[in-house]
């Protein structure tokens, strides 16, 4: 049952043919039986999850639906770890997440804690204090990250469906190594109240599914403005499954050809051009656009992402909560032993950058310019969105890469998020669609759609009628 | 050279708590005396996931000093992280405001009675503004108690919001300093926006001040002295400053610029930490708030600029006819001034009303140690109703001053009352007063030819004689007008 859709799971509970104990009991032995070789969870707690199941209301929206949470973002009661020894075995949360209490208030219970890269910083999980979460499709490989447990697990069949977060990639990048739907909302959409920020003015929350269909449903759930989070917009939540099954007849999608280049894998650019052509089919009318400032991208996001990072890590040193350091002879012993018995390197290596780029002297060089430049990729996108409704690229350049491969060349990691980067610097929002494998291995290929702010029912429309009329997303790993 | 030929520059940076229920950036209660971290949240404790909003009111009340001193509003105005590390700060960064504060320019003026006593008579720069730089919005951190083998920290007060007043090099001498913080103290409480007690932490004050010889030298080395906690620790501070500052620059020992500890008991300041230390606190914007557009708080915050007290005092110069001095004390305190305006309005000697504020009334508060506003025994309009007693010459002065005001401060009833309950109440009837009159001229027919053959002096004596037989209650003014009638 772990295997349905949460459409088709919902389906069963509302006709009676499920129940939510029955449904959640087998996610829970599904997660027993199957993660030992995944590795997509940190933690779970099937006791909660029962209770709550117990008093689950079918009738709401998400009611009686179990969902995977990435271990990032707040669930009252829960462990909390970022994936990081600074907070493993020390931190329980304190207070629910705004995508959790609404999550609740639509039925669906909160299960697991999925696997990352150490406070989302990574594309592969490797950066994981606690383990690597292994690809589905093959456990050599990488699940892709910063939230490769949310992909591995809903691939695996291990969860129906997960909350994921993205700075530069971190829900796309994975759902597209793992063969699954990824949806970063508009910065804005959902709030982040509750996810623990990694670069504040670059996250989104958003959801991890097996359909187009399923991603739209908890979008509606998670949207909205909130209160609690000044950022998050005050727009109107439409009914994203409104958006399904529309016809795509005349749009025009976008492709940058500053994304067509050397060094994308040649399957992954045939699955890409395959896709062009499907879409073309259904009466889409792909149009070249340029992106003129796409190679200032990844420089421009480290810049900021790590400055941002720098500054809203500085909480965790172990003063009100999480790893503290055995008798420190002072205070300062106290933070420098605690901080850096409790991250990682990388971790460690993106705080010093980010300390160093905000230093007095070179602020200007670094952070203000990185603002104009990022001032520049959003004009990028808004001159290309006059022409097109939507832009088309490949999610990832490459296909899941090895365990271990890429692990000491931090810059050639930093080139798996080339293509989803910009989309958090500019602030509008993007999906990542199965279309299509690698012959040997049989690895997963993911395709990139990207909208407006707030356009996320265009997004929705393009990928669902994508998917639909492909067999991607019905290929499971064995 | 003597310090007095040092050209001394000074400016103050003050931090004032603001008045509002909640805190900067949650919804937790400002407030002190509760259980250690009882007033506390997910978002000032800095944990996980937690994210800062912006409070309104203080807001506004920052926008409303702004406009009582005459600030400028930066179209945009918005937060920046200060970032170090600080176990009282929970989140490693205080939320603050760095290059666009809510209020630029402006000033703050310098009362005479704002002035230590002992110069009030003699002060350099009469009727001076000491120009602002800015003012911006923060938050407090929590407190750390140091005990023998730990520290334990409360953070009820981390995240309270505080405002930051900070001057320009403008002011010259600790008593200079001693008038601003004062008169600023007035102001804040004159707009509802901050208790600003020193004593009571509620406004804290950083002095900075350097020495240089002549105009055309730049500034001195900058000296930040830390730990003031009164106006007149700042002045004491200054004055040792000043000292110590000339007397190495004697000697030739050059400043270097850092930041000293006042003591106030030892009456000496000490090194805290030199330049070399300083922090680089790598400011950057708040990704997390949303910058403000400050029109329309200023539009709004127009309407609410109350009187201020220099303004008080020059109306109570013109509409009641008190001395400019008695104007200044009356407006220097907002219960003060109301009591006084409402005591007075209507009052048939509104010179003497000030009189009795300023002298019985207020040291008769001290003695009960009873602030203006919590006191109850004696209302405005009792006081006014006691003056118009004596005004009209139905009780004397003395007779106020001795029977019927301490009555009214023990049990609260009104003067009238009090004056027919103990039968004080003078007697100004002719009829009943030209027959004490007669009685006494008979009986005292020396003094009374005395008076006949012009010396009209001698007629205080028949006074007094006329007031015995009254018990007292005869109407003084009115005895000398029969006596000397009658004796014509
Ligand atoms: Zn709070």
């Amino acid at each position: 049952m772990s295997s349905l859709t949460l459409a088709d799971a919902q389906e069963q509970l509302r006709s009676g043919s499920l129940t939510p104990r029955a449904l959640t009991e087998s996610i829970i032995a599904a997660i027993e039986a199957g993660d030992g070789k995944i590795r997509g969870y940190n933690s779970f707690d099937a006791e909660a999850a029962l209770a709550a199941a117990d008093t689950a209301d079918v009738s709401l929206p998400l009611g009686g639906l179990p969902i995977a949470i990435k271990d990032i973002i707040n669930v009252k009661g829960e462990a909390l770890t970022c994936s990081s020894k600074i907070l493993e075995g020390t931190f329980t949360s304190p207070y629910d997440a705004t995508v959790i209490a609404k999550l609740r208030a639509a039925g669906a219970i909160p299960l697991g804690r999925t696997n990352m890269d150490e406070f989302a910083m990574g594309s592969s999980t490797e950066n994981s204090a606690l383990g690597t979460t292994k690809n589905p499709w093959d456990t050599s490989r990488i699940p892709g990250g910063s939230s490769g447990g949310s992909a591995a697990v809903v691939s695996a069949d291990l969860a129906l469906a997960a909350l994921g977060t993205d700075t530069g990639g971190s829900i796309r990048q994975p759902a597209a190594l793992c063969g699954c739907v990824g949806l970063k909302p508009t910065y804005g959409r959902v709030s982040r109240y509750g996810a623990v920020a990694f670069a504040s003015s670059l996250d989104q929350i958003g959801p991890m599914t097996k359909t187009v269909r399923d991603s739209a449903m908890l979008l509606n759930a998670i949207s909205g403005h909130d209160a609690m989070d000044s950022t998050s917009l005050d727009e109107a939540v439409p009914d994203f499954t409104a958006a399904l099954g529309k016809e795509i007849k005349g749009m025009k999608i976008g492709l940058p050809k500053e994304y067509f280049i050397d060094g994308i894998d040649p399957e992954v650019r045939a699955a890409t051009e395959a896709a062009v052509k499907q879409l073309e089919s259904l009466g889409a009318e792909p149009v070249e656009i340029s992106l003129p400032h796409t190679e200032y991208a990844t420089a421009t996001y480290y810049v900021i992402a790590t400055a941002e990072a720098s500054s809203n890590l500085a909480r965790f040193e172990g003063v009100r909560y999480g790893h503290r350091a055995d008798a420190p002879k002072d205070l300062s012993d106290h933070y420098m032993r605690t901080r850096a018995e409790g991250f990682g390197a990388e971790v460690k290596r993106r705080i010093l950058l980010g300390t160093y780029v905000l230093s007095s002297g070179y602020y200007d060089a670094y952070y203000i310019r990185a603002q104009k430049v990022r001032t520049l990729i959003r004009q990028d996108f808004s001159e290309a969105f006059q022409k097109v409704d939507a832009i088309l690229s490949p999610t990832s350049p490459v296909p899941a890469f090895g365990i271990g491969e890429r692990c000491d060349d931090p810059l050639q990691m930093y080139l798996a998020d080339i293509f989803t980067i910009a989309t958090n610097l500019a602030g509008i929002c993007g999906i990542s669609v199965p279309c299509g494998f690698t012959k040997e291995p049989k690895l997963p290929i993911g395709l990139q759609i990207l909208a407006p702010s707030m356009q996320e029912e265009r997004l929705i429309s393009i990928a669902d009628a994508y998917e639909q009329s492909t067999p991607w997303h019905k290929e499971r790993p064995c | 050279m003597p310090a007095s030929d040092y050209i001394v520059t000074i400016g103050l940076e003050v931090h004032a708590q603001l008045t509002t229920q909640s805190k900067m950036y949650c919804g937790c209660k400002v407030g002190y005396g509760a259980p250690p971290n009882s007033q506390t949240c997910p978002v000032c404790l800095g944990m996980p996931g937690a994210m800062p909003t912006l409070n309104e009111a203080a807001i506004e009340k920052t926008v409303l000093t702004g406009l009582m001193l005459g600030c400028e509003n930066p179209e945009i105005s918005k937060w920046d992280r200060k970032n170090y590390f600080y176990p009282d700060m929970p989140k490693n960064y205080q939320l603050t405001q760095f290059d666009l504060p809510l209020c630029e320019h402006g000033s703050v003026p310098l009362y005479d009675h704002c002035y230590p006593k002992d110069v009030q008579k003699d002060i350099p720069r009469p009727g001076y503004a000491v120009k602002l730089t800015r003012i911006h919005l923060e938050e407090d951190v929590g407190k750390s108690t140091h005990h023998e083998k730990n520290t334990t920290i409360d953070f009820n007060r981390a995240g309270t919001p505080l405002m930051e007043i900070v001057s320009d090099p403008d002011i010259r001498t600790g008593e200079e300093a001693f008038a601003y913080l004062n008169s600023l103290r007035q102001i804040l409480i004159a707009g509802g926006v901050s208790d600003a007690d020193m004593e009571k932490g509620q406004m804290r004050c950083d002095v900075n001040i350097s020495l240089r010889k002549t105009e055309e030298e730049p500034l001195g080395a900058k000296i930040e002295l830390k730990n003031l906690n009164s106006p007149a620790a700042v002045r004491r501070a200054i004055h040792y400053e000043i000292d110590r500052q000339s007397t190495e620059l004697d000697a030739g020992t050059p400043q270097v610029q850092c930041t000293r500890r006042w003591d106030d008991d030892l009456g000496e300041s000490t090194v805290m930490r030199s330049k070399e230390d300083a922090h680089d606190y790598r400011y950057f914007p708040e990704p997390d708030l949303l910058p403000i557009r400050t029109a329309p708080i200023v539009e709004a915050m127009k309407k609410l600029v109350p009187e201020l007290p220099h303004e008080k005092s020059q109306r109570f110069v013109t509409d009641f006819g008190v001395t400019e001095y008695d104007a200044s004390v009356l407006s220097s305190d907002k219960h003060l001034a109301t009591y006084f305006e409402q005591a007075a309005t209507g009052a048939k000697n509104t010179k003497l009303v000030a009189n009795w504020v300023l002298n019985d009334l207020l040291s008769a508060l001290k003695e009960s140690f009873t602030e203006i506003q919590d006191s109850t025994q004696v209302p405005a309009e009792n006081l006014r109703a006691l003056v118009d007693l004596i005004e009209s010459g139905k009780i004397s002065g003395k007779q106020a001053k001795n029977d019927v005001f301490p009555a009214m401060l023990e049990t609260g009833k009104t003067a009238g009352d009090i004056v027919k309950e103990k039968g004080l109440e003078q007697v100004s009837d002719t009829g009943a007063l030209e027959a004490f009159c007669d009685q006494v001229i008979q009986e005292n027919e020396a003094i009374a030819a005395d008076v006949r053959s012009g010396n009209e002096k001698a007629a205080n004596a028949l006074v007094g004689r006329v007031m015995k037989l009254s018990k007292g209650q005869a109407n003084p003014k009115v005895v000398i007008g029969i006596l000397l009638e009658k004796l014509k």
